[in-house]
C-alpha cells in the first residue's frame, strides 16, 4: 500500500516538470497530475500528517478532518477538469499556471498552522497572476499587475495581522480565533480581500474577464472559495460576516444586470454566490456551515461550467460581450446545453445542484430568525436567476442572430464541460449520494426534497423568468451598452492615477531639488575646496615668506597664480615635493617624539 | 429585431421561428398559472409546507416576490445605477483620456 503524500507535492512537481516536456508527452504528463492527484486523495485517512520542524515550530501540512477533505475533493475535481479543458492549446504557461495554483490552493486547505496557510496563501496569487498573463494580451498584463499589487496588499494585511495577533499571545494554530484587537481585525480583512467582500473585492470583477479562457476557471475555483474555507474555520459565528455576506448577495447582482461583458456578468455572480457561503459561515449554526460547505462544493461546480461555457464562446469566436454575440444555439449546440445546465444550477432548480446547498443556508437563517437576511437571500436568489440564469445563455446563445457561424467547441473542452455537467445534475438529484455524507456536521440534516419547497422554489423562479420575458418585450430592459461601470476598483486605477499625479511631482520634485542641491552646488563646492584649499593653503604660507625676501607685489602675484595653476594641476616641481615629503616625514618624528615622551 | 437576418440563404432555426418563439413564451405562462394555482389549492387544503415564516404559506407569495423582485431589480439598475456609474468602455485607458459618452 503507497504511502499518501502532501497533495501540493504532487502538483508543484508537475508544475516544475510539465513546461520541460513537447508536444504529446506534454499534455499526457500534465492530465497525469491531477489523476495522481485524484488517487492520492484516496490514501490521505483523517488525521494529522507531515509535520515539518522549522526553529521551535513544526509546520503541519496535512491536517484531513471533513472539512478540509470536501474542499480537497473538489479542488482535486476541478484540477482535472480545468487542465483537461486547456490540454488541446498545450501551452506550457498555461499548464503549470493551472497545477501550480491548484496545488496551492490545496496547501491552504490542508494547512494545519497559520504560518504554513500564510505561505499557501501568498503563493495563490502567483498562480493566479499567471494565469492572468496566459491570455497575453495587453489588457491581461495589466490587469495581472492590478491583480497582483492588490493581492500583495491583503498579504500584507495579513502578515501583519498574524505579527499583531502572535505578539498579542494568540497561537498560531489554524482554529477559531477571536475577533478582538487589532491583530484578528487586520486578520480578518486579510482573508476579506481574498474573499472579495465589498470595496475590498472589486479586483475579482476587474481582472477575471482579462483571464485566459481556461484560467479564469481555476481562478473561479480556488482563491475565493479558500477564503470561505479559512474563515470558516477561523471566523464562524462571527456575526459581522451575516451583513457582510448580505451585501455581497445583493449590491453585485444590479451591476449584473447592465454588464455587457458575459464574464463580468459571472464574476458578479460569482461574488453574489460566495455572499450566501460567508452568510452561512456568520450564523455558524451546524446547519448554516453544512450549507456553506456543500453550497461551495456546487458553486465551483456550476461556475466552471458557465465560465468554461462562455470561455469556448470566446475560444471560437474571439467575442465575450453580449452586443457582439447571439444566435450561437446553432454554431454551438452542446456549449449551449451545457451552459444552460450551469445556468440551471446557478438558479438552484430543482435536480440541479444548486437547489440542494442554497437552500441550507436560507433555512438556517430562516431558523435563526434572521427574517431581513432570508428576504435579502431570497431576493439575491431571484435576481441570480434573472442576471446569471438568463442573460448569459439568452445573450450569448439566443437573443438575436448576431451573424456569427462557427464550429462547435473543440472535444477536450466539450469532454470537460460534460463532466462537470454531469455532476451538476448528479450532485442536484442526488445529494444523499456522496455530497451530504462529506459534510462536516453530521447532525444537521437537511432534506431539500419536499412538495413545498419544490413548488416553492419553481414559483419563484417562473415568476422571476416572467419578468424578465415581460420586461424584454415591452423594452424595458436595459439595452446591453457597451461601457464602464464604475467599482471600487476606480479606487485603485483612477486613485492609482490620482497618486501619480499627487507623488510625481512631490516625490520626482523633491528628488530634482535634492539633485540640483547635491550635484550642482554641493559636489561642485566640495571639488572646489579640495581643488583650491591646498593652493589657497600654500598661497597662504608662502605670502610672508615672499614679502620677506622683498618681492614685489607683481612678483607676488604672478608667483601665487602659479601656485594655484600648480596645485589644481597637482604638478609640483621634484624639488619641491620632496622638500615638502621631508618636512611631513619631520613634522611625524616630532610628533611621535612628544607622544613618547608623555 | 427589424434588421435583415445575416444568412438570408439558411432556413432560420428553431428559436427564429416568430412561432416558436410565442409557444416557449405562452408555455412559460402556463407554468406560472399552474404554479399560481397550485399555491391556491394547498392553501385551501390546508397543505402544511413547513414553512419558517407565515407568510410563506400565503397563496402565490414567491410568485409575487420573484416577479417584483426582478422588475425592481431592473428597473433600480437601469434608471438609479446605470446613470450613476456608466462611463465609456475606455474609460480606464489612455491615461484617463478615453471618453467619459458610452457608445450605443
Amino acid at each position: 500500500m503507497p504511502e499518501a503524500v502532501p497533495p501540493f507535492v504532487i502538483y508543484l512537481i508537475g508544475a516544475a516538470l510539465v513546461p520541460l516536456l513537447s508536444g504529446r508527452v506534454r499534455q499526457v504528463a500534465a492530465l497525469l497530475v491531477p489523476v495522481l492527484g485524484m488517487a492520492n486523495f484516496f490514501l490521505i485517512d483523517a488525521g494529522t500528517h507531515w509535520t515539518v520542524p522549522l526553529l521551535d515550530f513544526e509546520l503541519i501540512l496535512g491536517r484531513a478532518d471533513a472539512r478540509s477533505l470536501l474542499f480537497l475533493n473538489i479542488f482535486t475535481v476541478l484540477s482535472f477538469v480545468g487542465i483537461l479543458y486547456i490540454l488541446r492549446d498545450n501551452r506550457p504557461l498555461d499548464l503549470a499556471a493551472g497545477l501550480l495554483y491548484s496545488g496551492c490552493a490545496m496547501g491552504v486547505v490542508m494547512a494545519g498552522d497559520l504560518v504554513t496557510l500564510f505561505l499557501f496563501w501568498e503563493m495563490l496569487t502567483l498562480g493566479a497572476t499567471l494565469c492572468l498573463l496566459a491570455r497575453r494580451t495587453a489588457a491581461s498584463a495589466q490587469a495581472a499587475y492590478r491583480y497582483l499589487l492588490v493581492h500583495v496588499m491583503g498579504g500584507v494585511l495579513l502578515l501583519a495581522g498574524l505579527a499583531l495577533h502572535l505578539a498579542g499571545g494568540g497561537s498560531l494554530a489554524f482554529d477559531r480565533i477571536d475577533l478582538e484587537g487589532p491583530g484578528a481585525l487586520l486578520i480578518f480583512l486579510g482573508f476579506g480581500v481574498n474573499c472579495a467582500w465589498p470595496l475590498l473585492g472589486a479586483w475579482l470583477t476587474d481582472t477575471y474577464p482579462e483571464a485566459s479562457i481556461g484560467g479564469v476557471v481555476f481562478m473561479a475555483t480556488f482563491t475565493t472559495k479558500t477564503a470561505v474555507y479559512v474563515l470558516s474555520r477561523t471566523f464562524p459565528g462571527e456575526p459581522s460576516l451575516i451583513w457582510i455576506g448580505m451585501a455581497m448577495a445583493t449590491i453585485p447582482i444590479f451591476y449584473a444586470v447592465i454588464e455587457n461583458d458575459l464574464r463580468r456578468v459571472l464574476a458578479y455572480s460569482l461574488i453574489n454566490q460566495v455572499g450566501f457561503m460567508v452568510v452561512g459561515v456568520g450564523l455558524g449554526t451546524p446547519l448554516s456551515l453544512n450549507g456553506t460547505y456543500a453550497h461551495a462544493y456546487c458553486h465551483i461546480l456550476y461556475k466552471a461550467l458557465l465560465f468554461m461555457s462562455i470561455g469556448s464562446v470566446i475560444y471560437r469566436t474571439g467575442r465575450s460581450k453580449a452586443t457582439e454575440l447571439g444566435g450561437l444555439y446553432r454554431s454551438m449546440p452542446w456549449t449551449c446545453l451545457f451552459c444552460c445546465v450551469g445556468a440551471a444550477s446557478i438558479s438552484a432548480f430543482p435536480l440541479f445542484s444548486g437547489f440542494v446547498s442554497k437552500s441550507m443556508i436560507m433555512s438556517a437563517a430562516a431558523g435563526e430568525g434572521h427574517t431581513l437576511v432570508w428576504l435579502a437571500l431570497l431576493f439575491a436568489s431571484a435576481g441570480v436567476f434573472h442576471h446569471a440564469g438568463i442573460k448569459i445563455p439568452f445573450f450569448a446563445f439566443f437573443s438575436h442572430d448576431s451573424g456569427i457561424r462557427c464550429q462547435e467547441a473543440p472535444l477536450n473542452q466539450l469532454l470537460a464541460m460534460a463532466i462537470v455537467a454531469f455532476l451538476c445534475v448528479f450532485v442536484g438529484t442526488f445529494p444523499d449520494a456522496f455530497l451530504y455524507p462529506m459534510l462536516p456536521h453530521a447532525e444537521a440534516t437537511y432534506v431539500p426534497y419536499t412538495v413545498g419547497h419544490v413548488a416553492d422554489q419553481l414559483s419563484l423562479l417562473l415568476f422571476s423568468a416572467l419578468a424578465f420575458t415581460l420586461l424584454m418585450r415591452a423594452g424595458l430592459y436595459p439595452a446591453e451598452i457597451r461601457s464602464t461601470n464604475l467599482d471600487a476598483d476606480w479606487l485603485y486605477r483612477k486613485g492609482g492615477r490620482l497618486a501619480y499625479r499627487v507623488f510625481d511631482p512631490l516625490l520626482n520634485g523633491l528628488n530634482r531639488a535634492a539633485a540640483r542641491l547635491v550635484v550642482g552646488r554641493i559636489v561642485p563646492a566640495v571639488s572646489r575646496f579640495f581643488a583650491h584649499g591646498p593652493a589657497r593653503f600654500a598661497a597662504a604660507a608662502l605670502t610672508p615668506a615672499w614679502r620677506i625676501a622683498g618681492l614685489s607685489d607683481d612678483e607676488i602675484s604672478r608667483r601665487r597664480d602659479q601656485v594655484y595653476l600648480r596645485c589644481e594641476r597637482g604638478a609640483f616641481p621634484i624639488g619641491v615635493t620632496a622638500c615638502l615629503a621631508v618636512f611631513l616625514l619631520a613634522l611625524l618624528f616630532i610628533v611621535s617624539t612628544l607622544n613618547h615622551r608623555h | 429585431m427589424t434588421t435583415p437576418p445575416p444568412h438570408p440563404t439558411e432556413p432560420p432555426g428553431w428559436f427564429d421561428r416568430p412561432e416558436n418563439v410565442r409557444r416557449v413564451i405562452f408555455g412559460l405562462f402556463g407554468a406560472c398559472a399552474f404554479f399560481v394555482l397550485l399555491d391556491v389549492g394547498f392553501w385551501l387544503s390546508g397543505f402544511d409546507k413547513h414553512p419558517h415564516f407565515r407568510w410563506e404559506q400565503w397563496p402565490g407569495f414567491y410568485a409575487v416576490y420573484g416577479f417584483v423582485a426582478c422588475v425592481l431589480l431592473v428597473l433600480i439598475a437601469k434608471h438609479v445605477l446605470r446613470p450613476l456609474v456608466m462611463r465609456g468602455e475606455d474609460y480606464y485607458d489612455n491615461d484617463g483620456k478615453g471618453g467619459d459618452e458610452p457608445h450605443a
